[in-house]
């Protein structure tokens, strides 16, 4: 029962950044009708939004501390972030701890501007080729910004602790009188997305911006009919995507350090997300990412792994193909949505 | 001329004197002069040139005749490979039967998966032969190597060790991948003037069956089965309603480019025993559509160039450092040679992914059908108009 | 009885009765149309024909075999040939190639490989292509790009590689909408020319009524999703449900 309970925690956090990249796609493909594989870019240039906030607030200059003395005795020379001058050492130091959290602050307005750029830049030039196309500029485009990452920060992941007070472990079987411990940071990483998660729905279902962008992903062309200029509201929808896209990259980076490749590692999972929960349907996304989490955790117990060496590796592609082979349309798809 | 139409045998003539004459062609420095560097001519990046050139001709047969995207061609690039080392560890060293077998095995593959991906269409098609490949990577990295079966050898990658029982070895025969007895590796170096020049063995084996495949490709695109393949690109509902069932026709072609696949995976195995899971690894996969559409998709002789600018961009560009940019750039002043070697530093050594995506992003915009289309242009803007006009019909044809 | 008889069909969408109750006999030989104002069931009651939608009760049956179930393909090998409303053609493809595709598919079936046909059966085929383009008038254009023809061009065109097949039922969906009067007329002229050549039947469904008069031998008025009378053109003119169908429509 214990363990049990705690795979299922085990595949929340991963299920989350599924939930949230394949959320992002779908919103892009179901609005814009374009594939794009460098959506996993877009996490990943978050998770890099955390690392150089993390970077900007550690800029320090050197000051010498006459209270501490090196092993010559000379007073020893201390590198002082400028915040530490600026707000003093409490406070500093306490924004350099929270360096991930208050990157989500930051890291809006970058992705919201990457992806509007992204959109008005490239993508709104390939509406009307095909998906082969489309495919292939995003992925080229995918290339072009993990080189640029690369370039900057280099090919090793980068290590972005969480603050200290979310970085421990919880016992939350306690009152139940089970043992369930788990990290507090992943509770946090899956109650975020689903804040997250729930904000694009509200805003979809009760404002009447999202009821335009619904009635889009639903008929395009009579939408258009109606005089809405329905171009610019995608373009907005792109933003708001490569923003949730970004989010969930700055706030996984405490789980997993980092590094230039982790967007396309995500994509190709967050694809069959995508896939397996139907194309255009965002519930489907949602509860398809979860899912594939979960039972990627299951496949990972020792139990399993022995059973079937190796089954953690290939579930989800498994399950995807069978998914696919016998719901053509994913689990929530609806009909004459990329259908041939 | 070998049943092709006189453009076709033009052109597959020029293909062979390319293949024959490599060694030169690619080596145009003098060993010595500073442009050395950018010599091509070494046995193991020409070998590259045209065992990459198979697997872009062989993705270029479903790519650009069917319309159909594959994500995971390189799972039977990398089937192949271990096909191959299978050979060499349990029979012989000779490469015929192991490259005899990277086919086989990798036609077997090719028909399970594209059997079962070719339910699906469009994006649906690409995502489900992503999935597959990722899959198989996944297989060979961790599943199939583990003590109670390895058929993979995980991370290490499959190799030939001296307790296997190689039947069919004995004494007199050289200890790697040989054919009948002439050893891949053997080169025949010819020193002319200042230049050398090196004849590989494996080089020109590979080479021949690139020809092959090269030929074979040029009969496939000019058959009526390319035209029908061409057709189901165009239009499947008129397809489908001339009473044709495309299914077979995409499967063939799906099975045909798989093989091909094999084939260049079983010759990269010949050059160097040895097979890995990373050979298998999406990226590699993209690695073979990015040659295809920079070449020019749906083209005969796109592919193999694709193929070679790309493996020639990977081994050149990737050794430009920073003292070669400063040795290039040193008859500027001081003050400009530094800003011109920080400007290009990004884009050379390590960074030279970036230059190959960014060349990418630009042709998919500007370019659509690859070098060849550029070359065209290029071509046309020497014509007069009167060729131009005489042009338009052939240039038309998407199976240039 | 008739080359193609649907008997009882019944479709239904949700809470719409798309189709209700048809019965329809197409007589060999004969050039019968189907119309009826907007939302009448006369795309329902094609893609029923052409096995697309599988009604929820009765049947179709074309020369004593029953479509239904049957693949597009399968159905097309019976011998039905569909031209659409856009025309559909090989637009990446030159004039002739796709004049030749029905006249291998013709020859082949399904599926046969023929990765190196011989030159003589090529030339054959390429034979009997430009000669059915040279029937159509179309011979001077067939190095042309076929997606660069203008629309009546195309419709020609399709129309040209449904006969290639040699079909015995040829359906057309409004296959003069969207049309010039002088393609639309060039149209006409190219069925009646077929009409009058071959032993062929051929079943319309068309908004034009200019069209319908000229063509029709026998007219099927389908009025929410019922048929409402079936006869001849003259007969038809007059009627007056047929005035109150498209009438109490517009009004």
């Amino acid at each position: 029962m214990d363990s049990f309970i705690l795979q299922i925690l085990n595949g929340l956090d991963k299920g989350s950044a599924y939930a949230l990249i394949a959320l992002g796609l779908t919103l892009i493909f179901g609005t814009l009708g374009v594939v794009n594989f460098a959506h996993g870019a877009l996490f990943m240039i978050g998770a890099f939004c955390a690392v150089t906030l993390q970077r900007l607030l550690s800029i320090s200059h050197t000051v010498i501390d006459e209270t501490q003395k090196d092993f010559l005795g000379n007073p020893l020379k201390v590198e002082q972030p400028y915040v530490i001058d600026w707000f003093g050492p409490e406070i500093g130091n306490g924004l350099i701890e929270w360096s991930v959290p208050l990157a989500v602050i930051f890291a809006i307005p970058v992705m919201v501007g990457v992806g509007y750029a992204m959109e008005r830049g490239l993508i709104k030039h390939f509406y009307n080729r095909p998906h082969a196309d489309q495919i292939l500029v995003t992925f080229g485009l995918a290339i072009v910004l993990q080189e640029i990452i690369k370039y900057f920060f280099g090919a090793n992941p980068i290590p972005t602790p969480a603050p200290d007070a979310l970085n421990g472990v919880v016992n939350f079987g306690a009152a139940l009188g089970l043992e369930v411990t788990y990290p507090l940071w992943r509770i946090v990483y899956f109650c975020f997305a689903a804040v997250i998660i729930g904000a694009i729905f509200a805003f979809l279902q009760f404002t009447t911006f999202g009821m335009v962008v619904r009635a889009g992903m639903a008929d395009r062309e009579t939408v258009g009919l109606l005089g809405i200029n329905i171009d610019r509201r995608f373009t907005i929808m792109f933003g708001i995507a490569a923003a949730v896209a970004g989010l969930a990259g700055v706030m996984y980076t405490p789980i997993n350090s980092p590094n230039y490749h982790m967007g396309m590692d995500f994509l190709v999972l967050s694809f069959v997300v995508v896939v397996v929960g139907g194309m255009g349907s965002l519930p489907g996304a949602v509860l398809a990412g979860f899912m594939l989490g979960i039972l990627e955790s299951f496949a990972s117990t020792t139990w399993a792994t022995t059973t079937i060496p190796g089954i953690n590796q290939v579930i989800i592609y498994l399950v995807a193909i069978i998914v696919l082979l016998t719901r053509p349309r994913g689990l929530m798809g609806r009909k004459g949505v990329m259908e041939d | 001329m070998f049943g092709l139409n006189k453009k076709d045998g033009t052109l597959f003539l020029i293909v062979i004197a390319m293949t024959l004459l490599a060694p030169f062609i690619f080596n145009p420095f003098p060993t010595d002069s500073a442009m050395a560097q950018f010599n091509a001519g070494y046995p193991d990046l020409l070998q590259r040139f045209v065992i990459f050139g198979i697997f872009a001709i062989g993705f270029n047969i479903l790519f650009g005749l069917t319309g159909y995207l594959s994500f995971g061609h390189a799972a039977f690039l990398g089937v192949g490979s271990y096909a191959a080392v299978w050979i060499f560890k349990l029979f012989t060293y000779n490469v015929v039967p192991a490259i005899i077998f990277a086919v086989i095995v990798a036609a077997i593959f090719s028909v399970l998966i594209g059997f079962i991906s070719l339910r699906r269409s469009g994006i649906y098609f690409s995502i489900l032969t992503l999935a597959f490949a990722q899959m198989s990577f996944a297989l060979a990295y961790s599943v199939l190597s583990n003590p109670r079966f390895n058929l993979t050898n995980g991370e290490t990658g499959l190799q030939v060790y001296d307790a296997d029982p190689q039947m069919f070895h004995h004494e007199g025969l050289p200890g790697m991948p040989h054919l009948f007895g002439l050893p891949m590796r053997a080169t025949h170096e010819m020193t002319l003037g200042g230049w050398a020049f090196n004849f590989n063995v494996g080089y020109y084996f590979s080479g021949l069956f690139m020809l092959l495949a090269f030929y074979l490709a040029i009969r496939i695109f000019r058959s009526p089965f390319g035209m029908m393949l061409r057709a189901i690109k165009s239009n499947n509902t008129r397809m489908t309603y001339t009473g044709l069932n495309a299914k077979p026709y995409t499967l063939a072609a799906f099975v045909v480019s798989g093989m091909y696949a094999g084939l260049a995976g079983g010759l990269l195995a010949a050059m160097d025993p040895l097979a890995g899971a990373e050979r298998m690894f999406w990226t590699a996969s993209g690695e073979v559509v990015l040659m295809t559409i920079l070449g020019g998709a749906g083209t005969l002789i796109g592919p193999v160039l694709g193929a070679g600018l790309i493996k020639y961009m990977e081994n050149i560009v990737s050794k430009i450092n920073d003292n070669v940019l400063h040795q290039w750039f040193s008859f500027m002043p001081d003050g400009l040679e530094d800003v011109m070697v920080t400007l290009i530093h990004p884009f050379v050594g390590k960074g030279w992914n970036l230059t190959l995506g960014m060349i990418f992003v630009l042709v998919v915009i500007f370019l659509p059908g690859g070098l060849v289309e550029g070359g065209q242009r290029i071509a046309r803007l020497f014509r007069g108009k009167k060729a131009r006009e005489a042009e338009k019909s052939t240039q038309s044809n998407p199976a240039e | 009885m008739g080359i193609l008889e649907v008997k009882n069909v019944n479709k239904r969408f949700g809470g719409l009765q798309a189709l209700g109750n048809v019965n329809l006999d197409i007589a060999e030989n004969s050039v019968h149309a189907i119309i009826g104002p907007n939302g009448a069931g006369k795309s329902t009651l094609l893609n029923v024909l052409i096995g697309k939608l599988i009604p929820d009760t009765g049947s179709v049956m074309f020369q004593g075999q029953s479509v239904l179930g049957r693949k597009p393909y399968e159905i097309n090998q019976m011998g039905i040939s569909r031209v659409f409303q856009t025309p559909e053609i090989f637009g990446d493809l030159t004039v002739l190639e796709n004049m030749m595709i029905p006249i291998f598919a013709k020859r082949d079936g399904v599926f046969r490989m023929h990765a190196f046909e011989n030159s003589a059966n090529e030339r054959e085929i390429v034979d009997q292509a430009e000669a059915m383009l040279e029937s159509l008038g179309m011979a001077d254009a067939r190095h042309d790009h076929s997606a660069s023809m203008s629309r009546g061009d195309k419709r020609r065109l399709e129309i040209g590689m449904c006969l290639a097949q040699e079909p015995k039922l040829l359906l057309l969906d409004e296959p003069t909408a969207g049309m010039a009067r002088a393609d639309t007329n060039n149209t006409i002229d190219l069925l009646k020319q077929i009409k009058a050549e071959r032993d062929i039947t051929i079943a319309i469904i068309e908004h034009d009524m200019h069209v319908v008069f000229s063509l029709a031998e026998r007219i099927t008025v389908l009025a929410q999703g019922t048929p409402l009378v079936e006869d001849t053109p003259e007969n038809i003119k007059g009627h007056p449900k047929v005035r109150e169908a498209y009438l109490g429509e517009s009004a």
